[in-house]
């Protein structure tokens, strides 16, 4: 098979301050936004924005931390950025200075606020093991409802 | 004998769905399966159907849309819960959005389940909720001239979570083009009502 | 001065399959404003990376939408074996190309039909959805679902389909062609259509990108951009190139995807014909750790598909970005200006699938 322009992959740390100046850079270059997605990390929140152009991706990551994050909004040079940044606002918390169309919290009306980084768990590692102790507690549940389906049925 | 399991117009709602069970649904009224024959038209008013068929689950969102498209149904009406979604909450059960399936909100009279359910057992859901329809309309006629009785009303409005007793303020006088009025959103609101509300829905109670 | 009213748009409406909301700014009948409010199918389902394990959470985001159902599957299969590092063999890279194709085929033929239902054409509609039923039969002849049938996995895929049954699946599809055509010219040819799809909703090149606009409605408006030419799955052997109109109106949306239709016959007779011999799965070993950004051309256009893992058997994060995601602010240009009785038929034209926007 020819060449693979999907597998270059191109991700680079930057600094919340260099943001702007990177994004502008890169837009005078004729990159368009592809997305912009948040991930937590300990201690930190950390945002990926990706850009392409012919088929290439850029990527950039800045980390912020999680306490209460606040970063600048590129939907100034890019304003289709205001969908990811209220998404993100909503489900992580983060304040966007400056952002163009601002949803004030309400673009998804969900029923815990800011699930992927809850007030409560700011500063703490991420959950990546406790998908063990919420399987059983699943588990735990399903014995209950197969106790009382026994009972039920007379066994 | 009743006519109204002869021809019974469906209301589709998709709450949270994936949209697999909608196109199957879709799919019934197509040529290959076809309930138009029966006489079954899939309506877009909820006044004029006789079942309702919701896919997905509930969320907080959808929680009143779906109560006031069962409210607005006349009597007698049916629920099918079409999907392993809208059955129990199916794969997304443990979502942090997700309140359960359809009978958290809305009594419930068939359950499809399958993921996406096929066309074969959607339409045997629906002739099965013809059963639950032709029984309420049975039901219905020992009492000629009142749908529900006064305490049935109430208990009614008590499970579905509404205050009951008080009637819906009349309007006092008609309103006019180029009066004032206060324009209210429909779909959930926060409950802080000094929140911005010219770019979000905000709540409110639709005057059918 | 004109009277501003604000009507709202959804979410339970007669042409929307799925619950959307708008807020439309009216003066008399023309639309000045409008200001989506999305939310209602909002799952949350990224977060279930926590509580499934990282093989079977390709059931979770394949149920993310039923109609692009196969690009979801194959996107996070991508994404988590670029985190892996390992290259799965040609032929299940072809056997996902088909089926890939043959989603696509569906999607414009749900679309079409949904596009003739909204001004009013229903005859139109079920001619369009039974010709798709072809297409699901073939689904249902090689995987055995018709809308999900979870046939990808990370390494390869389920089943293999024979080298005779994809021959005769190639001349099943060729035939349909005059069919096809038939039902296509309606929608290129035909007065009424004309009237309610030309001159509607124009998005001029430079407004698609600058508002990053994806899938066919970048490519109505002229910009040449499509996933597949980054040379993925057999897409690089079979010789690709993106059907792009000039125009931006709706007409022009509409006749990239019939454009499309046809390609895609093409591309999956060529697939079949060219069909490498082999495994359709490699073993996986280990757990993913580190990222990966990784690329689908969906039928709505192009989505984004980034995992994070580290080592462990969960995923640190699946991030899926949609297509419709990327068109919304381009939908609320279009609207700018538009009268009233064109809503139903601009928003339809943007292919929206909340449920992929919202997952």
């Amino acid at each position: 098979m020819s060449e693979r322009k999907d597998l270059i992959q191109d991700i680079v740390t930057i600094e919340a301050s260099h943001l702007l100046e990177s994004v502008s850079d890169i837009k005078s270059e004729g990159y368009r936004l592809g997305q912009a997605c948040a991930t937590k990390a300990e201690g930190a929140v950390e945002i990926l924005y990706s850009f392409e152009k012919d088929e290439t991706l850029k990527n950039f990551k800045v980390s912020i931390e999680d306490k209460d994050p606040e970063i600048h909004s590129i939907s100034g040079i890019y304003w289709p950025a205001f969908i990811y940044e209220n998404e993100m606002h909503d489900l992580f918390g983060i304040t966007f200075r400056n952002l163009a169309l601002d949803y004030g919290g309400h673009f998804f009306k969900i029923a815990s606020e800011t699930p992927w980084n809850p007030v409560e768990d700011r500063g703490a590692k991420p959950r990546e093991a406790s998908g063990k102790e919420l399987k059983s507690a699943k588990t735990d549940k399903e014995n209950k409802k197969d106790k009382v389906d026994k009972e039920r049925k007379g066994k | 004998m009743s006519y109204i399991t002869k021809s019974p117009w469906i209301i589709h709602y998709d709450g949270s769905s994936c949209n697999g069970c909608d196109i199957e649904v879709l799919a019934c009224l197509t040529p290959m399966y076809d309930v138009e024959r029966f006489g079954i038209i899939n309506t877009g008013n909820p006044k004029h159907a006789d079942i309702f068929l919701i896919t997905g689950s509930i969320n907080e969102q959808n929680v009143s849309v779906v109560k006031q498209i069962y409210e607005q149904m006349p009597e007698p009406k049916a629920v099918a819960a079409i999907g392993i979604c809208a059955t129990s909450g199916g794969v997304f059960k443990d979502c942090y959005n997700i309140m359960g399936g359809v009978d958290t909100v809305i009594p419930v009279d068939v359950y499809v389940p399958g993921c996406a359910a096929r066309p074969e057992a959607i339409i045997d859901g629906v002739v099965r909720a013809l059963g639950a329809l032709d029984e309420k309309k049975k039901a219905m006629e020992k009492r000629p001239h009142e749908t529900t009785t006064a305490a049935e009303a109430v208990a009614n409005l008590d499970r579905m979570g509404l205050p009951d007793g008080a009637p819906p303020e009349p309007l006092e006088e008609l309103v006019l083009p180029g009066d004032d009025i206060e324009v209210k959103y429909f779909g959930t609101q926060p409950d802080d009502e000094s929140a911005d509300d010219s770019k979000n829905s905000g709540s409110g109670k639709e005057e059918a | 001065m004109a009277k501003r009213t604000i009507i709202p748009f959804g979410p339970q409406h007669p042409v929307l399959p799925e619950p959307i909301h708008l807020d439309l700014v009216l003066e008399d009948e023309t639309v000045v404003e409008a200001i989506p409010s999305i939310g209602f199918i909002h799952r949350g389902l990224e977060k279930l990376v926590e509580k499934n394990e990282w093989p079977e959470m390709v059931y979770v985001i394949e149920r993310i939408c039923g109609i692009c159902s196969f690009g979801h599957g194959w996107g996070y299969c991508k994404s988590v074996e670029g985190n892996l590092g390992i290259t799965v063999p040609p032929r299940a890279e072809y056997l996902r190309t088909i089926w890939h194709e043959l989603g696509r085929m569906h999607s414009h033929l749900l679309w079409l039909g949904l596009l003739a239902d909204s001004f009013g054409f229903e005859s139109l509609f079920m001619h369009s959805w039974r010709l798709r039923e072809t297409v699901l039969d073939i689904f249902e002849e090689t995987t055995g679902g018709r809308v999900i049938f979870s046939v990808c996995k990370v390494g390869g895929v389920r089943k293999d389909v024979p080298d005779e049954k994809l021959a005769e699946i190639a001349g099943t599809l060729r035939g349909m062609i005059p069919e096809l055509k038939e039902l296509t010219d309606v929608f290129l040819e035909d007065l009424s259509v004309k009237n309610r799809l030309e001159g509607v909703g124009v998005l001029s090149t430079e407004d698609a990108k600058e508002l990053c606009a994806v899938g066919p409605v970048a490519r109505g408006s002229g910009v040449r951009m499509d996933v597949r030419l980054d040379g993925h799955g057999a897409y690089a052997d079979l010789g690709f190139e993106p059907c792009v109109e000039e125009g931006g109106d709706s007409m022009a949306r509409c006749k990239v995807r019939v454009r499309e239709l046809f390609q895609s016959i093409d591309l999956i007779a060529e697939a079949a014909g060219h069909m490498p011999g082999g495994d359709i799965e490699v073993k996986v070993k280990g757990n993913p750790s580190g990222e990966f950004v990784g690329r689908m051309e969906q039928p709505r256009g192009e989505a984004y598909y980034y995992s994070k893992g580290n080592g462990s058997k969960f995923l640190e994060r699946i991030r899926v970005r949609t297509p419709t995601n990327a068109n919304i602010p381009a939908l609320v240009r279009m609207l700018q200006g538009c009268d009233l009785a064109d809503v139903p038929v601009l928003v339809l034209t943007i292919d929206p699938c909340i449920s992929c926007t919202e997952r």
